[in-house]
This record gives structure tokens, C-alpha cells and sequence, in this order.
């Protein structure tokens, strides 16, 4: 244990069973999953697996029912007041009445920074997401995936070493798609971020983790962990290496054991 | 036939003016006078009747003739206008007289007038100046109609001015009245109406946070409210007034019990109106209830709020006028229109209305600009 960094999430025989009235639903059952400092992992299975239940479960959306989860070596809870994660929610959830650059002052004014810095945040990550220019526009003058983008600037600002993602780029074209993706992992690799990623995309999971965690539903479980042996920096067109091909079709072959245990 | 453009407005309105010319006298001394030649007897349009059927049919006729919409609006905008004004002009001293020509040719010079607001309402001129003044001129001939219509049946028919006085003996009576409806005006809407309004909407806005952040009063609270909301203000006006005395306080009480419940509810709802991402979003934060509330939940509740301080800019003003009928000092618009309604002054009753209805649209109208400007993101503003 010794070589490996420290936990940032560590979960031990976590379900989660939610009641609802056509009686218990299990979303999550026996997961056993630890998530070292700086690693990049991507949750990917067939929808309705428990990715995004599992995320919450992380962020202390979602209390667990069984088992046991730690983030940073605290409960969820404690996590979450401290402020140790960045969520990225399916929908981009920018407030209406707010501009963008205000909708991603946000969490900044939350924390309590000084104009100044809040000020300089704003512009660092609205370029890094390539909206410059748009910060005085409303969120519902932009497109989606702009919001999208607006609503990743916003939890980039708030600069946390934990990211949740939740399919952020699903909304999004492939070209902005590619681009966010380089984007994404430039950033990782310069801050050493921890970051957490569901996606539907074989490709996308594949070009940016360093561990893809396959999932299957009925009840939602882990069925396969696959460590990537991709080197860190990554161009995009590592996609078309045979090493790339040989994770991706790994991938492939979890999500298809996964599938045929429900039929 | 490109030249001629009939609508059914203007042709219906030169048949009226045909039926007028062939029923003859337009009034009960008209009658008189054709009977008995000899005698001298004064009757009204003695020489403006051609004039009148002239004026309609002229700008029926042109109005058929292919032109361009400005010019046939206002040939038909000239035409209803000095037709109607001389037909009430000329009723003047022989009211109650009127026979069924002078209807007929009312009703011809509102059709035209109808014709004239559809030919403007159908332009869309491209300077925006032009834009905004037809969306004033189109409502003020609309309004003007309602009191042509209304000073000319009245008049014509001769309906007693205790029903229904003439708006032109209305508008008299307010010219005249003015210091005395100034001062009602002050005492029931500047005191009662707004301290009342202001007051009950920031309880109601109040006890809903309150209820908000704690939970138990929330479920004893909301019970309550409902039933003070179900209280007859007809009951409730003469307590108040026993408790806080004849002045406006006891009135702006009556006020503070109608507005707050609708404060209270739409609050309450609005404060539950933010989605469950936005709120999610929120806790990830670490955002307490304060930053929580004021960043989110408040500005989703916006549009709650102001349909709240909408619903109540009338309620107010019904509250504290009908307050007003159980007691008070001299002055205030219910205690005049309690007490000239016993003196048979209708007109004066009339005149309270027509302030009444003035300064409740005025309030309205102010609240619902402010909304406007605080609300813009919302779906039904941005879009419209
Ligand atoms: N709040 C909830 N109440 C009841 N059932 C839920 C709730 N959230 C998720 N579920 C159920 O849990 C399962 C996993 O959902 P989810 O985590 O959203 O899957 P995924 O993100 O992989 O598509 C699904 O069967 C879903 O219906
Ligand atoms: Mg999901």
C-alpha cells in the first residue's frame, strides 16, 4: 500500500437501495472501489447502472444505505462542507437571471472571494472553455452546449482537487467534444486534480482515464475495473493505436458481460 | 373592379344611413313639427341631419374605393368622429326624445369607427415611433367608443341620471370636485390602500420565510392563514374599526388581513418553485439556508411574489373603500361614496368610481412594470 497515494474515495460494500412506491429499488449494491490522489476515473455502463447514484453518493447527495464511503478520509458529509469537490450535473443548472460570468461567480461569492480574484477566475475559465466574449449574455441566449460549457467554467472556478463529472460532454457535438476532452485532460495533467467521469462513450472513457470502472444494472454493480496502459499525455490521435484499440475493446467486452447476465 | 374594396362595415353602415333617411324624424318634437307645419316648433338637427347622413355615407363610400390604409383611416376616423359628435351635440335639451333613425345612425358611425381601429390595428409600420403611437391611438378610440356609445344612449333615450348618469356629466362633476376627491384620494389611497398594502405584504412575505425555516410552523401557520384569508371583510371592517378607531388605521388593518394571505401562499409556494438540480447544485457549495435563499430560492420564487403583489394592488382597494362604509371621518372615497349615494348624487358616486378605477389601474400598472424588470428571465416575459 505503501507506493500508492492516498485514498481520495474509498468505498466498501456501498448499496444503496432507494423505497419507492413500487417498493425498493437496489441502485447501487456491493461496490468496493478506491480512488487514488490525481487519478482520472470513468464510470461507463448502460443507463440506469447507478453511475449518477454513485456519483451522488460521493458528492453526499444521496446517503448510502449499506456500507461503508470515505472522501479524503472523512464521511461525505464533512467532505462536502469543506468544500472538497466540483460537481458537473447532466444539465447545465445555470440560473436564469444571472449572466454567465455571474452564473460562474456563483460558487465563487458562496466561498467568500475578493472581487479581484473572483474577477480573475471568471476569465481564466471562461477562456479555458472557450467562451470568452460571452460573459454578459444570459444562459438562455446561449445554446446548450454552451451552457454546458458555462456550467464545467463554473465548477472549474470553484477549483476543488475532487471533480465530479456526470456525462457532462453527453449534450455536446463531437467537435466541441474532442476539444473539451483535450481541454479536460491538460487540465488534469497541470493541477493533478482527481477526477470522476461517467460517460456513455466507449472512446471518450477510453482517451481519458487512467481507470474505467464498468457497471451493469439490476441491481447496479462493479463488474470490471480496467487499468489503463496509456501513457499521460495523450494526443488525440492515440485513438487510432492498437494499445488504445485493445482497452477500448476490453471495455466493449465488460459492458457485454454485464449485459447478458440480465437476459 | 380593383378600384372598389367594400367591407362589410362600411356597406352595413350605408344601409343604416339608407333606413335612417327613409324612417324620417329622428326625435318626438321632429314628429310634432311635421305634423303641424304651421307651428313653430323647435326640434334638434334641424339642419344637421343631412349633414350627419352626408358625413357617414361620404366616408363609407370613400372607404370602399381602393386607397392606401392611412387615408382610409382617417377619411372613416373623420367621418364616425363628426357624425357622433353631431348627433350628441344636436340631442343636447331634448333628452329622451330620440327615435330609432338616431340609433341607426349611431350604430352606422361606430361601424365605421370599428372599420377604422381594424384597418389600423392591421399596419405594421417599420419606425418604431409610429409603432408605439398606434399602440396608443388604437386603445383611445376603443375608450373613446365606450363613452360616445354610453353619452350617446343615455342621452338619446333619456335614461334617468340616477341609473345611469351621461360620462360627460361624470367628467363635469370631477372638474369640479377636484380638491374634494383630492382629499379622499389622500385619506383612502396614499393611507389606508399603500400602508395597509405595504404592511401586509411584508408579513405575509415574513411569516412565509418564517414558516420556511421552521418546519412545525409551517404545518400550524399555513391552517391559519387560510382561515383569516376566509374572513368576510364585511365582518372584520367594524371590529377594526372598534380597535383602531375611525381614522385610516382601522382601514389599512382591513387591507393588512386581505393582503397577507395571498403574500403568504404565493410565497410559500415560490420558495418550493427552484428544481432539484438548482438546489443540488447549492448544497455542493456547502451554501447555507441564508446565501441558499437569497441567491437561489428567492429570485425563482419572483414571479410567485409578484403575482401576490398584483392580486393585492386590487385587493387593497377594494378592502379599504368597502372598510369605509362602517364608520370613519369625513373623508375617504367609501364615505363618499356611502354618503351621495343617500343624497341621490350619483354623479359624485360616479366621479369616486372613476378615480377608484384610475388609481387601481395606476397601481397595477406600476406594479406590474416593476415585475417586468425584476422578472425578465422568466419564460413568459423574455418571450413576449
Ligand atoms: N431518487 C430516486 N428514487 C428512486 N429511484 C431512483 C432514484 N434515483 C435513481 N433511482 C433508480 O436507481 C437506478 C440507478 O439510477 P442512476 O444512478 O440514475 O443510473 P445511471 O446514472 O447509471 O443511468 C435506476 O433504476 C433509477 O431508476
Ligand atoms: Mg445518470
Amino acid at each position: 500500500m505503501t507506493e500508492h497515494p492516498p485514498a481520495v474515495v474509498s468505498a466498501s460494500k456501498l448499496g444503496l437501495t432507494f423505497q419507492t412506491n413500487d417498493g425498493p429499488v437496489q441502485a447501487l449494491s456491493n461496490v468496493d472501489l478506491t480512488i487514488g490522489k490525481g487519478e482520472f476515473v470513468s464510470f461507463i455502463g448502460p443507463s440506469g447502472c447507478g453511475k449518477t447514484t454513485l456519483l451522488r453518493v460521493i458528492a453526499d447527495l444521496e446517503k448510502a444505505t449499506s456500507g461503508a464511503i470515505s472522501v479524503n478520509g472523512m464521511t461525505p458529509e464533512q467532505a462536502r462542507e469543506k468544500r472538497a469537490y466540483g460537481y458537473v450535473f447532466q444539465a447545465a443548472a445555470l440560473f436564469p437571471w444571472r449572466t454567465i460570468e455571474r452564473n460562474v461567480a456563483l460558487p465563487l461569492e458562496i466561498i467568500g472571494l475578493s472581487q479581484a480574484e473572483q474577477a480573475e477566475r471568471i476569465k481564466r475559465t471562461l477562456e479555458l472553455v472557450n467562451l470568452a466574449g460571452f460573459e454578459k449574455k444570459y444562459p438562455w441566449q446561449l445554446s446548450g452546449g454552451m451552457q454546458q460549457r458555462a456550467s464545467i467554467a463554473r465548477a472549474l472556478a470553484f477549483d476543488a482537487d475532487l471533480l465530479l463529472m456526470d456525462e457532462p460532454f453527453g449534450a455536446l457535438d463531437e467537435i466541441v467534444r474532442d476539444h473539451l476532452n483535450e481541454q479536460l485532460l491538460d487540465l488534469w495533467d497541470r493541477t493533478n486534480k482527481t477526477i470522476c467521469f461517467v460517460t456513455h462513450s466507449i472512446p471518450e472513457a477510453v482517451y481519458l482515464s487512467t481507470r474505467i470502472v464498468v457497471m451493469s444494472p439490476r441491481p447496479g454493480r462493479v463488474t470490471d475495473i480496467i487499468e489503463s496502459t496509456l501513457p499521460r499525455k495523450r494526443p488525440l490521435d492515440i485513438r487510432e493505436t492498437p494499445e488504445f484499440l485493445a482497452i477500448a475493446a476490453r471495455v466493449r467486452d465488460g459492458l457485454r458481460a454485464g449485459h447478458s447476465y440480465d437476459d | 373592379m380593383t378600384w372598389l374594396k367594400p367591407s362589410w362595415q362600411s356597406v352595413l353602415a350605408v344601409l343604416l344611413c339608407l333606413v335612417a333617411f327613409a324612417l324620417g324624424a329622428m326625435s318626438k318634437p321632429e314628429v310634432a313639427a311635421l305634423a303641424e307645419p304651421t307651428a313653430t316648433v323647435a326640434y334638434p338637427y334641424m339642419g344637421a341631419k343631412a349633414l350627419i347622413i352626408g358625413l357617414l355615407l361620404i366616408a363609407a363610400l370613400v372607404s370602399m374605393v381602393t386607397l392606401t390604409p392611412i387615408v382610409e383611416a382617417t377619411v372613416l376616423f373623420v367621418g364616425a368622429h363628426a357624425a357622433a359628435w353631431l348627433l350628441i351635440k344636436g340631442i343636447a335639451g331634448f333628452e329622451g326624445t330620440a327615435l330609432a333613425p338616431y340609433f341607426l345612425l349611431l350604430a352606422a358611425a361606430w361601424l365605421l369607427a370599428w372599420r377604422c381601429v381594424a384597418l389600423l390595428s392591421s399596419l405594421r409600420p417599420s419606425e418604431s415611433v409610429a409603432r408605439n403611437a398606434l399602440r396608443l391611438i388604437i386603445p383611445a378610440i376603443f375608450g373613446a367608443w365606450i363613452l360616445i356609445i354610453w353619452e350617446a344612449v343615455t342621452r338619446g333615450a333619456g335614461i334617468p341620471f340616477i341609473l345611469l348618469p351621461p360620462p360627460s356629466a361624470i367628467g363635469a362633476r370631477i372638474a369640479n370636485s377636484l380638491p374634494i376627491l383630492g382629499s379622499d384620494v389622500r385619506q383612502t389611497i396614499f393611507k389606508a390602500v399603500l400602508i395597509g398594502y405595504i404592511a401586509g405584504n411584508l408579513a405575509g412575505f415574513a411569516v412565509a420565510i418564517l414558516a420556511d425555516r421552521v418546519p412545525f410552523l409551517r404545518r400550524g401557520l399555513l391552517p391559519i392563514g387560510n382561515m383569516v384569508s376566509a374572513l368576510p371583510i364585511i365582518g372584520v371592517a367594524p371590529i377594526m374599526v372598534m380597535w383602531f378607531g375611525f381614522d385610516w388605521p382601522s382601514k389599512a388593518a382591513v387591507v393588512i388581513i386581505m393582503t397577507f394571505f395571498p403574500m403568504l401562499v404565493n410565497t410559500v409556494a415560490g420558495l418550493a418553485a427552484s428544481g432539484h438540480m438548482e438546489r443540488d447544485l447549492m448544497r455542493t457549495y456547502a451554501s447555507g439556508y441564508w446565501p441558499t435563499l437569497l441567491k437561489l430560492r428567492l429570485p425563482a420564487a419572483m414571479p410567485f411574489i409578484f403575482n401576490a403583489l398584483k392580486i393585492n394592488s386590487t385587493l387593497a382597494l377594494i378592502g379599504a373603500i368597502v372598510a369605509e362604509f362602517f364608520g370613519t371621518p369625513v373623508v375617504g372615497m367609501g364615505f363618499r361614496i356611502s354618503t351621495e349615494v343617500g343624497r341621490m348624487n350619483i354623479d359624485m358616486v360616479w366621479a369616486e368610481i372613476a378615480v377608484a378605477a384610475l388609481a387601481g389601474s395606476v397601481f397595477y400598472g406600476v406594479v406590474a412594470l416593476i415585475e417586468r424588470a425584476v422578472t425578465f428571465w422568466h419564460p413568459s416575459v423574455r418571450g413576449g
